[in-house]
C-alpha cells in the first residue's frame, strides 16, 4: 500500500468522495426521491385507514343485538337488523365451500402426486390460472345459465354454484403447493415400506399438508364471503329467513350492502355501514388466522 | 431372515417370511384396486378444472348464440341499450371499460411500483417492511362493495371540490369539460386503483426480489447512489416482471364490478371528461341482469362473451410475459 501511494496522485482526491456532501446534488436527488417514495407509500395506506376508520364510524353506532336477530327493514321503515343476510351469506358460503372443496382439493392431489409434468397436469394447471383471473360477475353470469336459466328461479343454490367456480382455483392452486411442500424423504420411506400410491397420499402426503390446505381453503372462504357481483343474480336477495330451500333467492351481506347503499333512506344507508362492518370483520379475522397459521420463521 | 436365505432357489432368496411381517410387506389385492381406482378419482378431477373452464365459456357462448346471429359486429361498434326497443350497443361500455382500467393502471402502477422499491430495496427496517406489506394484502381483503359504499359517502365528497376548480378554471382541457355531479369517471378510476394496487405491488416486488444482489452490489461498489443503482441496475432487470404486473392488474380492472356498478354513473355515453358519468362492461351486466327479460339477457350474455375475451386475453398476456421473464432472470443467478 505505502509503495502504491507515489503512484497514484489523486488519492487524497478520490478518499473525498467518500464523504458526500449533502449538499451534492446526486446527494440532493437521493435523499429527496427517498422522502418522496416513502411519503407515497404512507399515502397510498391512506385509504385502508379511512375504510376502517369509516367503518367503525358509521357501522359502531347500529350494533346491537336486534341488528343480528331481526329481519331486514322495508323501505322507509325503522327498526330491524341484518340477521337473514347473515345466515344467507353462510349458507351460500357454505353450498359453495360443499361443491368447490372436493373439485379443488382432488385436482390439487393430482396435479401433486399423479400429473407432475404432463399434458393433462399443465392444461389443467393453465385453467386454473386462467380461472383466477375470471372476473367474478362472469362466474354469476356462469351460474345463471347453469341453474337460473335451468329451475327457472333465482336461488341459494345458484349463488353457492356462482362462488364455487371462484373458489376451486384458489383451493386447488394453493392446495398443490402445500402438498408438493412434504418432504420427499417421508414419502420414500412409506414407499419403501410396501405402501401403495392411494396409502402413501392418504397416510402421509395429506396429513402433513392439512395446515397449508386449511389456509388455502380459508383465504378462498374470505374472498368469497365478500363477494357480491356472482350474487346479484343468482341468490337475488330474500327480506325472509332461510328456510331450508335451497331453491329459492336468499338473502346476503354484500348484495345488502349494493342495494341499501343507494337507498334514500337514511336507516337503510346505516344499516349498509352495519352490515359492511359486520363483513369486514369476518373477512379480516379470517385473513389475520390464515396469514398468522402459515407464517414460517424464516419470514419474520 | 437367516432361515430363508438358507432355502434359496434358482428364483432367488425366499422372501415370503419376509413379506408376511406386518412392517414391510407388498399391497394385498384390495389394496391394489382402491390404488389405481384413487388414480382414476384423482385423474377425473384434474380433469374437472379444464371442463369447468370449458364449461364457462360453453355455457355463455351458447345463450350468447342468438344475440350474436341477431345483432353481429353492430352491437360492438353502436351504443344504445334500449330493452323496450330491443336495441343493444355496448360501443360505450367497451370504451369507458378500458378508460377507467388505464387511469386506474396509471395511479396504481406508478403508487405499486414505488411501494415494491420501498418493500424490496432495504428502504426501511424488515419489521417496517412487514408491517406494510401485510396492510398492503388487506387492501386486496376489503370487498368491492364496501370500497363503493366507501366511494359514495367519503371519496366523492372529497374529489367534489378539486374536480369543480378544475372544471372552472381549466374547462377547456378534454379531461376537465364536465362538472362532477356525484359518480362520474374519475372516482370510479381511483377506487379501481386502490383495488388494484395490493396485485400490482406484490408481483412487482417479486420481480424486483429476484434481481440478483451481487448486481447491485457491484453497482454500490462502484460509488452509485441508492437511486442511481435502482433506476440503472434494478428496474431495468426487473422491468418484464415489472410489465407483466401491470397487465395482470390491468386484467384485473376490467372485471371488476361493483365498485365501477356503484360509482361510475351508470350512463350510457362515453366521454374523455373525468368528470362525466360512464358505465363499463361488467357494471352493465351487474346493473340490468336481476331485471332482465329474455331478450335482454341473450343480448347481455354477448356482452359477458366480449368482457370474458377481453379479460382471458390480457390475463394470458400478463402470464406469458411473467413465464418469460423467469426463465430469462434464471441466466442471472
Amino acid at each position: 500500500m505505502a509503495q502504491a501511494a507515489p503512484n497514484s496522485p489523486n488519492l487524497t482526491e478520490r478518499r473525498s468522495s467518500f464523504n458526500r456532501s449533502l449538499a451534492e446534488p446526486r446527494t440532493l436527488v437521493n435523499t429527496g426521491l427517498t422522502v418522496l417514495a416513502v411519503g407515497l407509500s404512507v399515502f397510498a395506506m391512506f385509504p385502508l385507514f379511512s375504510v376502517l376508520y369509516m367503518l367503525l364510524l358509521k357501522g359502531a353506532v347500529s350494533l346491537k343485538l336486534s341488528l343480528f336477530t331481526e329481519l331486514t327493514p322495508g323501505a322507509g321503515m325503522e327498526g330491524g337488523g341484518i340477521g337473514n343476510a347473515i345466515v344467507g351469506t353462510l349458507v351460500v358460503v357454505l353450498v359453495s365451500t360443499a361443491i368447490a372443496l372436493p373439485l379443488g382439493f382432488m385436482g390439487a392431489v393430482y396435479l401433486a402426486e399423479y400429473g407432475g409434468e404432463s399434458k393433462l397436469a399443465t392444461v389443467a394447471r393453465f385453467c386454473a390460472k386462467v380461472l383466477t383471473g375470471l372476473p367474478s360477475i362472469l362466474a354469476g353470469v356462469f351460474a345463471y345459465a347453469l341453474v337460473v336459466v335451468t329451475t327457472g328461479s333465482f336461488s341459494a343454490l345458484a349463488g353457492g354454484a356462482a362462488m364455487a367456480v371462484l373458489m376451486v382455483p384458489t383451493v386447488m392452486l394453493t392446495s398443490e403447493s402445500a402438498l408438493r411442500a412434504v418432504p420427499s424423504k417421508m414419502k420414500m420411506a412409506a414407499f419403501g415400506m410396501g405402501a401403495t400410491r392411494a396409502q402413501v397420499v392418504l397416510r402421509i402426503v395429506i396429513p402433513t399438508a392439512i395446515p397449508g390446505i386449511l389456509t388455502g381453503v380459508m383465504l378462498a372462504l374470505a374472498r368469497a364471503l365478500g363477494e357480491t357481483a356472482p350474487l346479484l343474480f343468482t341468490g337475488l336477495f330474500s327480506d325472509y329467513w332461510f328456510e331450508g330451500k335451497l331453491l329459492e333467492p336468499i338473502a346476503s351481506l354484500s348484495v345488502l350492502i349494493y342495494n341499501f347503499a343507494g337507498s334514500p333512506f337514511e336507516h337503510q344507508v346505516s344499516l349498509a355501514w352495519a352490515a359492511s362492518l359486520v363483513l369486514v370483520a369476518f373477512v379480516l379475522v379470517i385473513n389475520v388466522v390464515a396469514q398468522v397459521a402459515t407464517r414460517r420463521p424464516e419470514e419474520h | 431372515m437367516a432361515d430363508t436365505g438358507m432355502k434359496q432357489t434358482a428364483a432367488g432368496p425366499d422372501l415370503s417370511e419376509a413379506f408376511r411381517s406386518p412392517v414391510s410387506r407388498p399391497p394385498s389385492a384390495w389394496q391394489k384396486n382402491f390404488d389405481s381406482g384413487f388414480k382414476y378419482v384423482a385423474h377425473a378431477f384434474g380433469a374437472g378444472v379444464v371442463l369447468l373452464l370449458a364449461a364457462v365459456v360453453f355455457e355463455v357462448m351458447r345463450h350468447a348464440k342468438t344475440a350474436i346471429a341477431d345483432y353481429g359486429l353492430g352491437f360492438l361498434t353502436s351504443s344504445t341499450w334500449d330493452a323496450n326497443r330491443a336495441q343493444f350497443g355496448i360501443l360505450a361500455e367497451i370504451l369507458g371499460t378500458l378508460y377507467t382500467s388505464v387511469l386506474a393502471l396509471c395511479i396504481a402502477g406508478f403508487l405499486g411500483v414505488t411501494i415494491a422499491l420501498v418493500l424490496s430495496q432495504g428502504f426501511v427496517h424488515r419489521r417496517v417492511e412487514l408491517v406494510m406489506k401485510n396492510v398492503i394484502e388487506l387492501l386486496a381483503a376489503i370487498p368491492s362493495v364496501v370500497y363503493g359504499l366507501w366511494g359514495i359517502f367519503v371519496l366523492v365528497p372529497l374529489v367534489r371540490g378539486p374536480a369543480g376548480w378544475l372544471h372552472e378554471h381549466f374547462g377547456w382541457v378534454p379531461f376537465f369539460s364536465t362538472r362532477l355531479s356525484g359518480p362520474g369517471i374519475l372516482p370510479a378510476s381511483l377506487v379501481l386503483s386502490i383495488m388494484i394496487l395490493p396485485t400490482v405491488t406484490a408481483i412487482s416486488r417479486e420481480a424486483m426480489a429476484a434481481v440478483p444482489k451481487r448486481l447491485a452490489a457491484a453497482a454500490y461498489g462502484l460509488g452509485a447512489t441508492r437511486w442511481e443503482v435502482i433506476f440503472k441496475v434494478t428496474l431495468p432487470t426487473a422491468v418484464g416482471g415489472i410489465f407483466g404486473a401491470l397487465v395482470l392488474g390491468f386484467g384485473r380492472a376490467l372485471g371488476e364490478t361493483m365498485a365501477l356498478a356503484m360509482l361510475v354513473g351508470n350512463a350510457n355515453v362515453f366521454g374523455l371528461s373525468l368528470f362525466s358519468p360512464g358505465n363499463t362492461l361488467a357494471a352493465l351486466l351487474a346493473n340490468h341482469f336481476p331485471e332482465a327479460g329474455a331478450v335482454e339477457v341473450g343480448a347481455l350474455m354477448y356482452a359477458a362473451l366480449v368482457l370474458m375475451l377481453i379479460t382471458l386475453t390480457v390475463n394470458a398476456l400478463g402470464s406469458f410475459i411473467m413465464l418469460r421473464t423467469t426463465r430469462e432472470l434464471k441466466g442471472l443467478g
